[in-house]
């Protein structure tokens, strides 16, 4: 049925569906109404999950690892400091290969106290072996959080998903929400190393450089494999429930000439700047990246690149305009815009692409806006 | 008493170092509980005593977990245990290290949520897998590697802290006395809740007394009143056999101290803490037992 | 139609950013796209808030704050005191006012309705506040943003209690456009 939620709603509404046996999770602004929501459907019965209201997050990501790894499903949100105090668990699930699903509400990180928007708190989880996916609506965040769980759960990957989502832009907006009756579309969990009494085994013993490295490999030989799961699940999505979703949005590209680059909700925002030009006789387009891992290949050639970053890596660059730089070969004009929920919009967008200026790097609003 | 089971559970070619407590009190821990169990180690000793990959000395699951993340993990996995309708014991094997120190957030958090599973402190009094550093555990007066001139502070006292959450059951053991080990383990595991038991593991590199004398530097431990045997079920305090013999006629302190290279030229004022210490714990269980408090 | 934008604005507890909810749901419920977004800032309890709601026949992609509001809802006339409240006004905006009396704004066409009066004489009242975000729909219906039958079904998604209706009914009534 047609409603109005909130992303953070939304994604209560999807796990509700998904049916995690345990969700174990500490509240955190502005993700709490995520774990508030699903207390209150394990609280009325409507969900028929254990409910762990642990002490900490660095505790949550333990329960669930702790949970998954006896062969069930699992979920848990978080966000910012959050994220970051459980960050050794965030790299333990990934190398256990549990398919833990966790949102992730996107926040700068202190000092100082910041709750709105900014992605630099998950890129800083990049490299722990999680597959990532950030949304742009509410109803995407519905949508990719069941997805979420079965590309997860699939025995190619056996990697956790983290779907992101925009604070406040996208956790405390309203929007319409199509609930779906997801029936088998998640198939059944079947953790292939699930813990077996009858078969006593070590997880996670001591282990030395050559086995090591071969584990390390096979992780991101499934990371390469959750390619073809990914692109199946978004399918497979599409042909049931009619809304399409591919691992980059693409808008008005076909002939573009400049592409400008964003993430979440800034990547449909420019969408509003690309009809904006277009009007103006700029033959411009977007391309919102919604996996961030596995990356995806994005085609550029030809074309003058314009990338947003809601995010920094310091003493290197903007986190996306340097990567694309590296995969893609490309001289981007690197925007940081939106750090700490900067307000950014359609109009201040179209004026970062009309004076574009490829190889440098641009502080919106500290050195000069455009 | 009940019988010991013959069934072994550890198997014969652990890596541990000779005379090692923390793995003979574990064989018991195991007897106790049997195949239906999934031991839960955070980094320890006992990380390495199971054995490098792809082996095993285990013959039950190991969870091995970060150092904090122990009693967390636990309450995920026994909430699993429980959706799926399975009876599986959850044992957390944890050192000192990551029980006062590390993992004390994590196990009280578990312990007030009511998380069905035991808890097992095995104490070596400082953190022994990394090579003997001080930990809140280490009592005063022992020579660490990080105290060189001795610890100037008191052991933590971790089962007043325990105690302050109220569980169905917690007891202290040792494992120089395995009998008395191992029905405390069973009587634990008998209980629905939070269950917890501490157990302390003579350690001869950490401690630096002969590896074949650990049976009875765990017997001086208690005889000297250092240590008390005790369990405490639903809040009723019950001092055991081998303490309640120690608290009429206790050897003298310096015969626990002499062997341990640990303790070599302690001071007087240190020795009057650790006696201090000692007597206050000795009166207050004492107390406790008898219904005074 | 264009794009519809209306800015809310209340105090921290009003209930601000529930009316802007049952707005896009009643908006929805007619047929429309609609969002509703409060803007979060560290406010607490009794501090003018603002929140904001889009409504429009395409999907919505704009996430920015509404710079040029359409309509701007004063659910307590207070906040005027200390913040402009027609700030960017579209050439073309309105206003509707909580109020008995609609006031001189700047030569906005201004509505005023007693959506406190209404709230007490229903008696809905929680925690010592008069409710205002069910009576003020009746109102959004009468100046023809959303249609009355959507006011009602969005108030009956989101409360159970009946009064709620009659003082969007009211509301709908004593509302002279």
């Amino acid at each position: 049925m047609l409603t109005v939620a909130t992303g953070n709603k939304a994604v209560a509404s999807a796990v509700k569906q998904a049916c995690p046996s345990v969700v174990a999770a500490y509240p955190i602004t502005p993700q709490t109404e995520i774990v508030e929501q699903i207390a209150e459907y394990v609280t009325s019965g409507e969900l028929k999950s254990q409910y762990i209201a642990v002490e900490s997050e660095h505790s949550a990501m333990a329960a669930c690892i702790g949970a998954s790894v006896t062969g069930v499903r699992t979920f848990t949100a978080t966000s910012s400091h959050g994220l970051h105090y459980m960050h050794e668990m965030v790299n333990w699930a990934a190398g256990a290969r549990l398919p833990i699903v966790m949102a992730n509400v996107n926040r700068a990180l202190g000092p100082g106290w910041n709750i709105w928007a900014e992605h630099t708190d998950a890129f800083q989880e990049r490299d722990t072996g999680w597959l990532q996916v950030y949304v742009a609506s509410v109803q995407e965040a519905y949508d990719a959080t069941l997805m979420a769980f079965r590309i997860a759960e699939h025995e190619s990957v056996l990697l956790p998903v983290m779907v992101n989502m925009d604070g406040f832009l996208l956790s405390h907006s309203m929007q319409p929400l199509q609930n779906v009756d997801i029936g088998d579309f998640i198939p059944p969990i079947h953790l292939p190393h699930a813990i077996d009494t009858s078969h006593p085994a070590g997880y996670g013993t001591l282990t030395g450089p050559e086995d090591y490295f071969r584990l390390r490999w096979d992780m991101e030989r499934s990371m390469r494999d959750s390619v073809a799961v990914i692109r199946e699940t978004q399918e497979d999505f599409a042909k049931r429930f009619g809304r399409k979703y591919d691992f980059v949005e693409e808008y008005r590209c076909d002939d573009a000439d400049v592409v400008v680059i964003a993430m979440g909700t800034l990547g449909k925002e420019a969408e509003v700047a690309v009809d904006l030009l277009r009007k103006e006789g700029l033959k411009a387009g977007s391309m919102r990246i919604r996996w961030f891992r596995p990356f995806p290949h994005l085609d550029l050639s030809g074309r003058d690149v314009v990338v947003i970053d809601r995010d920094y890596s310091f003493g290197f660059g903007g986190v996306i305009a340097r990567s694309l730089a590296a995969t893609e070969r490309v001289t981007p004009f690197s925007v940081i815009a939106g750090l700490g929920g900067q307000e950014v919009t359609y109009d201040d967008i179209a004026g970062f692409v009309r004076d574009r200026r490829p190889g440098e790097e641009l502080w919106f609003g500290v050195n000069g806006n455009v | 008493m009940t019988e010991i089971p013959k069934d072994e559970y550890i198997f014969k070619c652990t890596s541990a170092c000779a005379g090692c407590s923390d793995s003979l009190a574990l064989r018991y821990v195991l007897k106790a509980a049997g195949p239906e169990t999934v031991l839960v180690i955070p980094a320890c000793c006992t990380s390495v005593i199971q054995g490098a990959y792809p082996n095993t000395a285990m013959n039950v699951p190991v969870y091995n977990v970060a150092f904090a993340a122990a009693a967390a993990c636990a309450s995920g996995m026994s909430a699993a245990f429980r959706a799926a309708g399975k009876k599986t014991h959850v044992i957390v094997y944890a050192g000192d290290g990551g029980t006062v120190d590390i993992g004390i957030q994590a196990l009280s958090g578990a312990f007030e949520r009511g998380t069905d599973f035991l808890y097992i402190c095995y104490d070596n009094e400082a953190y022994g897998n990394t090579g003997m550093q001080r930990s809140g555990a280490t009592p005063a007066g022992a020579k660490t590697t990080t105290t060189p001139a001795g610890k100037e502070e008191n052991k933590k006292d971790l089962d007043a802290i325990v105690a302050a959450h109220n569980p169905p059951y917690m007891a202290t053991a040792c494992a120089a006395y395995p009998k008395d080990l191992f029905s405390k383990v069973q009587k634990a595991l008998s209980l629905r809740g939070p269950k917890f038991i501490h157990v302390l593991a003579p350690c001869p590199p950490g401690w630096r007394y002969s590896s074949e004398m650990s049976v009875e530097m765990g017997k001086l431990a208690v005889r000297s009143g250092m240590w008390i045997l005790y369990e405490r079920e639903f809040g009723k305090v019950t001092i055991s056999g081998p303490s309640k013999a120690a608290m009429i006629k206790p050897v003298p302190l310096e015969e626990y101290l002499a062997p341990q290279g640990r303790f070599k030229g302690i001071s007087k004022e240190a020795i009057a803490q650790l006696k201090s210490q000692a007597e206050r714990n000795a009166g207050r269980l004492k107390k406790e037992a008898d219904g005074i408090c | 139609m264009a794009m519809f934008e209306v800015r809310i604005h209340s105090r921290g507890g009003q209930g601000g950013v529930t009316a802007a909810r049952l707005l896009a749901l009643a908006a929805i419920r007619d047929g429309k796209y609609a969002v509703a977004f409060p803007f979060y800032g560290a406010e607490r309890r009794g501090a003018p808030v603002v929140s904001y709601v889009r409504i429009d026949d395409h999907p919505i992609r704009v996430y920015s704050q509404i710079r040029n509001p359409d309509l701007i809802l004063v659910l307590d006339p207070s906040v005027m005191d200390v913040v402009d409240v027609l700030q960017g006004m579209k050439p073309e905006g309105r206003v509707l006012l909580n109020g008995s009396e609609p006031r001189d704004m700047k030569g906005f066409p201004t509505l005023a309705v007693d959506l406190t009066g209404i709230a007490l004489r229903e008696q809905l009242v929680v925690a010592g506040n008069p409710i205002l975000n069910t009576p003020v729909l009746g109102a959004l219906a009468k100046m023809g943003i959303i249609t009355l039958d959507s006011a009602k079904a969005a108030i009956r998604e989101m409360f159970s209690d009946e009064r709620n209706i009659t003082a969007a009914e009211t509301a709908y009534k004593e509302l002279t456009v």
